[in-house]
């Protein structure tokens, strides 16, 4: 055996690749996103002509937190808005799509690096939608209640009031997929994804609020892309 | 009916079998292959939109990754923690070293291998690679969802390449084991242990030539 390893003409190229290739992928955690953003461009018309669904080709990924994805029926689905308000409201899907209707094109940033460029939603500015309910005084906090339980996000009134901040109803120029949220989710294209919930059923205008789901388990309460979560 | 030295041909024209692979070699391959598709099967259902949508349990799944995951990991070290260790030794050292018909063979050219040839080493190398990074990768995902210091924006982009690569290595080692006619004989060697002498000559020369035979 130490015959073998001195021999001249046996090199151990194993170790070294198995070296190599663990550095390199380890390296990678420092430029491997920067890299994909720039490549990712150059790949987005080779992907998008895969079908939808088969990998994440135009890059979204679906995240759920329940056992089952809520299911919409038009005829009973109800937005609720109440809590501190002076008007609160149920609006059927009909009346909400009725709204004064806007139109945005955005990158939604998922805060465990993916991110999925120049989507179009369109919704309801949320803006609009508290001008008719009429938010009390001492109202601070919206409370997003998902119907996916126990998922509930919050956004404080001045952050809601931006002006992208939509209830959309609408992706990419047709209803919201269900594995989107259908019919309605939270758009905040300045916050990492978690704050943009899903299969919104019910918002709460309070003075102070319950935690968000994943800001119980750690994540920012203000989910600024790249100013917040260590990122 | 004891054979007689150099008798074992009476099996045939093949010259009778020679042990390729012990069975601590084998639990450890069978192991890790298991493992990896049950970590391909969670994990795609994790990572296809349309898979997500259609199981919707992502929770459940999530600790089935995870959980598949940690017994892995667990079954690995109890398989070379009961196993012939200096065995394995022995053999991290054969897929260390390449001699010079390893690099003729991996230029394309034709020349005696060893237990293992050129490409063989290679594969080796990389899962071992690849089964590192995962686990990782998949570690500071796990850690990266509890702990802000722990959450690179790269670090799923790097657990999904790692998916890529290994299916593309998966894909061309089933081809090679179980359909590829010269060469899927091999698959004999890991579930059975041994494999026909003269199939081990054409294909691993140098390592045939020094092999005895199985016990008697």
């Amino acid at each position: 055996m130490a015959a073998e390893r001195g021999d001249p003409s046996t090199r151990t190229y194993g170790r070294r690749a198995f070296i190599a290739v663990t550095a390199f992928g380890l390296s990678s955690l420092l430029w491997g996103r920067p890299l994909w953003d720039v490549v990712s461009r150059g790949v987005q018309p080779l992907s998008s002509a895969l079908p939808e669904g088969l990998v994440p080709s135009q890059g979204w990924r679906i995240y759920t937190v329940a056992s089952s994805m809520p299911s919409f029926d038009p005829r009973t689905w109800r937005l609720k808005v109440d809590g501190l308000v002076s008007q609160p409201h149920s609006f059927t899907y009909a009346q909400l799509r009725s709204l004064p209707r806007t139109e945005q094109v955005s990158t939604f940033h998922c805060v465990t690096g993916w991110s999925v460029a120049d989507v179009r939603w369109t919704g309801v500015r949320l803006r609009d939608l508290l001008s008719i309910v009429r938010p009390r005084a001492t109202a601070r906090v919206l409370s997003f209640v998902s119907a996916e339980k126990p998922y509930v996000d919050t956004l404080t009134l001045a952050q809601a009031s931006l002006d992208d901040v939509l209830l959309a109803y609408e992706m990419d120029g047709k209803p919201l997929p269900r594995a989107h949220g259908a019919p309605v989710r939270l758009v905040i294209p300045e916050m990492y994804g978690y704050k943009n919930v899903k299969w919104v059923e019910r918002i709460v205008l309070e003075h102070d609020a319950v935690p968000g789901y994943w800001e119980q388990r750690g994540y920012d309460t203000d989910a600024w892309v790249g100013r917040s979560n260590g990122l | 009916m004891t054979p007689t030295p150099g008798s074992v041909g009476r099996t045939g024209s093949d010259g009778g079998l020679i042990r390729r692979f012990s069975p601590t070699e084998r639990a450890l391959h069978w192991v890790h292959a298991s493992a990896f598709l049950a970590l391909l099967a969670t994990g795609l259902v994790l990572y296809v939109p349309a898979l997500s949508e259609l199981v919707a349990r992502r929770p459940l799944v999530k600790d089935a990754h995870l959980f598949t995951a940690l017994a892995w990991i667990a079954a690995l070290a109890l398989v070379v923690g009961l196993g012939d260790r200096p065995g394995l030794r022995r053999t991290l050292g054969e897929i260390d070293r390449f001699d010079d018909d390893d690099l003729r063979w991996l230029r394309g050219r034709k020349a005696p291998q060893g237990r293992f040839n050129a490409g063989q080493k290679l594969n080796a190398v990389l899962t071992s690679s690849f089964a590192l990074l995962f686990a990782v990768s998949g570690l500071l995902l796990w850690l990266g969802e509890r702990d802000t210091r722990f959450r690179f924006g790269s670090t799923l982009l790097l657990h999904d390449a790692l998916m890529y690569a290994s299916v593309g290595l998966l894909v061309g080692h089933l081809y090679l084991a179980v359909i590829h006619p010269t060469t899927r004989h091999a698959l004999r060697g890991i579930t059975r242990g041994d494999v026909r002498r003269d199939w081990a000559l054409e294909h691993h020369r140098t390592w045939a030539e020094r092999a005895r035979s199985p016990g008697p």
